[in-house]
């Protein structure tokens, strides 16, 4: 188990180096000149734009600049923003917090709430619950996340006045209940499906005939015996949702106004502001590697059918 | 426990992979977010603004963008200001006085002037200020604005290192006395000290001009109080402030916005006092939610225009350009498609300028679609009988874009059609590489609210931001002749009559000028937009 851990950490280097390469080589190619889009409209200043690029390392071919850039990120420089001039690693370090918050806080409401209706709705197969529940599921799962968004923030926010409709202090979890309600809005019905489905087949398995059998408390057979089982392909889903979650915090973010890194990376990629898109989307990439080291883990932890030597 | 051991390994692997990629989320402090004043008209209640990340460090000198622009012109006080007709007040400024010809200005300071942090405004806090922005090393975007200075060139040389420090052309004269000697006669010099970059700088942010743009001081009504990185800044009254525009409430409290919706949202609810633009979405319905009284929507000094680029165009006469022009149906698209966001345009430069004349165009701007195709037919119609019109694709042109191709279609039953860009700087690019198809989105915000700086930027022929390419030997003598007169009334006449030799060449169609759609809450009074379309945030009161 420790060396497969090991051998996954290991494996990550090379994922991470050419996903870094590829983004940084992507955002050479897009048209746009950082430093000329500090003029605007304005003709530039020819003069002052050499001079700039000069002292920006913006000379150097392309290759030299990757290279400038990935031995810095190894020893933990991110690099400088063109524009502001502030330290990518600021920027990042700003926008992260509220993020992560925003993305656990949605992942708690996706799985628990998730996993809590599909146990229903699958324990009342076929009864007046279970489609309620679908009704529910179905209509998450048709409207976009946008959508979503403006909707409950209208009633929720403006025409209840229930709950502020903009996050003004992301430290505040009760403000970052709305968004993360949006949020997961989509998630939760998936996993709602999910468990359901997984449950409906459980219930008429082997082991639970033996367990009833057995004699052992009903909440011991639900609990242990069939939720464990049948939450497998549930956290495979959680674990690459977690991923889509702080992707899908961009558009939450926009609606509600939330200071995170969705905000950060839509700016930096308006201003070619390579160095802080390639910082943010790595740690992205870091973010999905790790979580599926996880999930992997996690299935041994789940089904002791599953072992890593 | 199997499941105990794997859940160990889980939270190691989780421990190893945060190390190795060094992440830890450092909390930010929030500055205390209580806004609120307590009693009824209250003096020291704080104003808060909508606004946005200002994307350069907050030094007057490197700000070229609304979002900068809306912390520096508070901070900081100008030499001198412009009213809604485009003529000039002195504000730090005693008087500016330009010699017999034109080409040395004396400016002479307010007395009793001081910085936030307590140092005396001097005219060395000037001179000083200004050398350092000019030079090339300092790396600062808007160091051209001082090429009219004698001795530019030592300091920001075309290649090379600068070859002095200072522009010969600033003499200090005395404490509150300086003098500026240009390369070159301007009769209009003072109309160019009114953009913020010609600010002063105390001693303070020469030891350290990086810790300065995150923290700075300035001469201005409110003094500086906290910057949450792409969250909020905050200002404060300044009480020491000398100046006659003396803040009327306690401070100024700016969030940062990435979409109008949301700061709109927030002011339905009562978190947010003034928006500076209501979004496209809330445009129809805004003056009912908010009420009347509670908006405003007027021109301000920005146009915008469709540009024929000439190296496609050349061989058509102008009168084709102009029926193309009476194509147009202003009126109805910006009062439909636009939701009253523009407002038609009759002339080269917007009505806050100085040297506007109301119907300029004639009837080159009124809609009038038969004798539009006649002229087209007459002078044998457009190039490829097609039109592209190119604009960027990342702000709200599309419908307007469309509509007046409509137009164009219906009246001259031509091809019109789009032609988006991905952004503006891929927009840009088109233009300065010479690619435009056939016609681009133009557009132009004042400098300074003068007719000058509408024609001679976009249409002298040897002009940087003339994309168009439109090359006419009679607008540059007139502009020259402009440039040589002995007053501003002068000059100002001489542009007047090279705009009608404009309209007759039509180097642009002009649409329509530029709308300010605010709004304000119930909590703030006397918010009156300036012709540039910046909140006078100084004059703004607050009754809680």
């Amino acid at each position: 188990m420790g060396r497969y851990v090991v051998r996954r950490l290991l494996q990550m280097i090379p994922v991470f180096i050419g996903s870094t390469f590829i983004i940084f080589m992507m955002m050479y190619a897009l048209p746009g000149d950082p430093v000329r889009a500090l003029w605007g409209e304005r003709a530039p200043d020819e003069a002052q734009m050499a001079a700039m690029r000069r002292d920006l390392g913006l000379d150097d071919p392309i290759l030299v600049q990757y290279w400038n850039y990935i031995t810095g990120l190894v020893q933990g420089d991110f690099g400088t923003q063109i524009r502001s001039r502030r330290e990518v690693i600021d920027v990042i370090s700003e926008a992260l917090p509220a993020t992560l918050r925003l993305t656990a806080l949605a992942f708690l409401i996706t799985a628990v709430v998730g996993i809590s209706l599909g146990l229903l709705a699958g324990l009342r197969a076929g009864k007046k619950t279970d489609r309620g529940i679908l009704f529910v599921s179905l209509l998450l799962i048709s409207v976009p996340v946008f959508v979503i968004g403006y909707l409950y923030q209208t009633y929720f926010g403006i025409k209840w006045g229930w709950i502020s409709p903009t996050v003004r202090d992301s430290e505040n979890w009760g403000e970052l209940l709305l968004p993360a309600l949006a949020l997961a809005s989509l998630s939760l019905a998936y996993v709602t499906r999910l468990t359901r489905t997984s449950i409906v087949e459980n219930r008429r398995a082997d082991y639970m005939r033996t367990a009833r059998a057995k004699g052992l408390p009903q909440q011991r057979v639900i609990g242990t015996h069939l939720l464990r089982n049948s939450l497998i392909p549930v956290v495979t889903f959680l674990g690459v949702d977690l991923g889509n979650l702080m992707a899908g915090a961009i558009v939450t973010e926009g609606i509600f106004n939330i200071n995170g890194i969705g905000r950060a990376v839509y700016t930096a990629l308006n201003a070619r502001e390579g160095a802080t898109v390639v910082g943010i989307v790595s740690f992205i990439i870091v973010v999905y590697l790790v979580v599926a080291l996880l999930v992997d883990l996690l299935y041994a932890v789940l089904d002791p059918r599953i072992r890593y030597a | 426990m199997r499941g105990a051991r794997s859940a160990k390994w889980v939270a190691s692997a989780i421990v190893v992979a945060l190390a190795a990629t060094a992440c830890g989320g450092g909390d930010d402090d929030n500055g205390d977010n209580g806004s609120d004043g307590a009693a009824a008209g209250n003096p020291d209640g704080i104003v808060r603004i909508d606004g946005g990340e200002p994307q350069n460090p907050l030094v007057p000198a490197n700000t070229n963008e609304a979002l900068g622009g809306l912390v520096i012109d508070n901070l900081f006080s100008k030499l001198l200001d412009f009213d809604d007709e485009g003529q000039i007040f002195m504000v730090a400024a005693e008087s500016v006085e330009p010699n017999e010809d034109n080409t040395v200005w004396t400016v002479t300071l307010k007395e009793g002037w001081t910085f936030h942090d307590g140092t005396d405004v001097t005219a060395e806090s000037y001179v000083n200020a200004w050398n350092w922005a000019a030079n090339i090393s300092n790396n600062q975007a808007n160091s051209f604005w001082f090429a009219d200075i004698a001795g530019y060139a030592d300091v920001h040389p075309e290649e090379g290192d600068p070859t002095a420090e200072e522009m010969s052309g600033l003499q200090v004269v005395d404490e509150r006395t300086f003098t500026i000697e240009l390369t070159e006669a301007v009769t209009y010099y003072d109309y160019k000290l009114g953009y913020s970059v010609f600010t002063p700088l105390p001693e303070s942010f020469y030891e350290d001009p990086e810790a300065f743009g995150e923290s700075p001081v300035g001469n201005g009504p409110y003094s500086f109080v906290s910057w949450t990185h792409g969250e909020s800044i905050e200002l404060e009254r300044y009480d020491e402030y000398a100046g006659e525009d003396a803040a009327q409430n306690g401070g100024i409290h700016i969030r940062a916005y990435d979409n109008p919706e949301a700061a709109y949202t927030d002011l339905q609810t009562g978190n947010l006092d003034i928006i500076r633009q209501v979004a496209p979405r809330d445009l129809p319905l805004y003056q009912q939610d908010l009420g009347e009284d509670r908006t405003v929507a007027q021109p301000y000094n920005g146009i915008q225009t469709i540009v024929p680029v000439w190296y496609n165009w050349e061989d058509t006469p102008p009168e084709v350009l102009q029926g193309i022009s009476m194509a147009i149906d202003r009126e109805t698209i910006t009062q439909t498609v636009l939701n009253g966001s523009r407002t038609p345009a009759d002339s080269f430069a917007p009505p806050g300028v100085f040297g506007y004349q109301e119907g300029a165009s004639g009837d080159i701007t009124t809609y009038d679609p038969e004798r539009a195709r006649q002229l087209v037919e007459e002078n044998g119609g457009v190039p490829g009988d097609r039109i592209a019109i190119q604009y960027n694709a990342d702000a709200a042109h599309q419908e307007w874009v469309e509509a007046v191709c409509n137009n164009i279609i219906d009246a001259l039953d031509i091809e019109c059609v789009g032609d988006p860009k991905v952004d503006f700087d891929t927009d840009l690019e088109a233009r300065e590489a010479n690619e435009v198809q056939s016609m681009y989105r133009g557009g132009w915000l004042a400098d300074y609210p003068l007719n000058v700086n509408f024609l001679k930027e976009l249409y002298a022929s040897y002009a940087q931001t003339n994309y168009g390419r439109f090359d006419s030997p009679e607008v540059d003598e007139l502009f020259a002749e402009g440039d040589r007169a002995g007053s501003l009334e002068e000059t100002v006449a001489a542009y007047q009559e090279a705009e009608q030799v404009l309209w007759e060449q039509m180097p642009a169609i002009p649409l329509w000028y530029q709308n300010v759609n605010a709004g304000w809450g119930p909590n703030v009074d006397n918010v009156r937009f300036d012709s540039a379309g910046v909140p006078v945030l100084s004059e703004v009161t607050v009754s809680e």
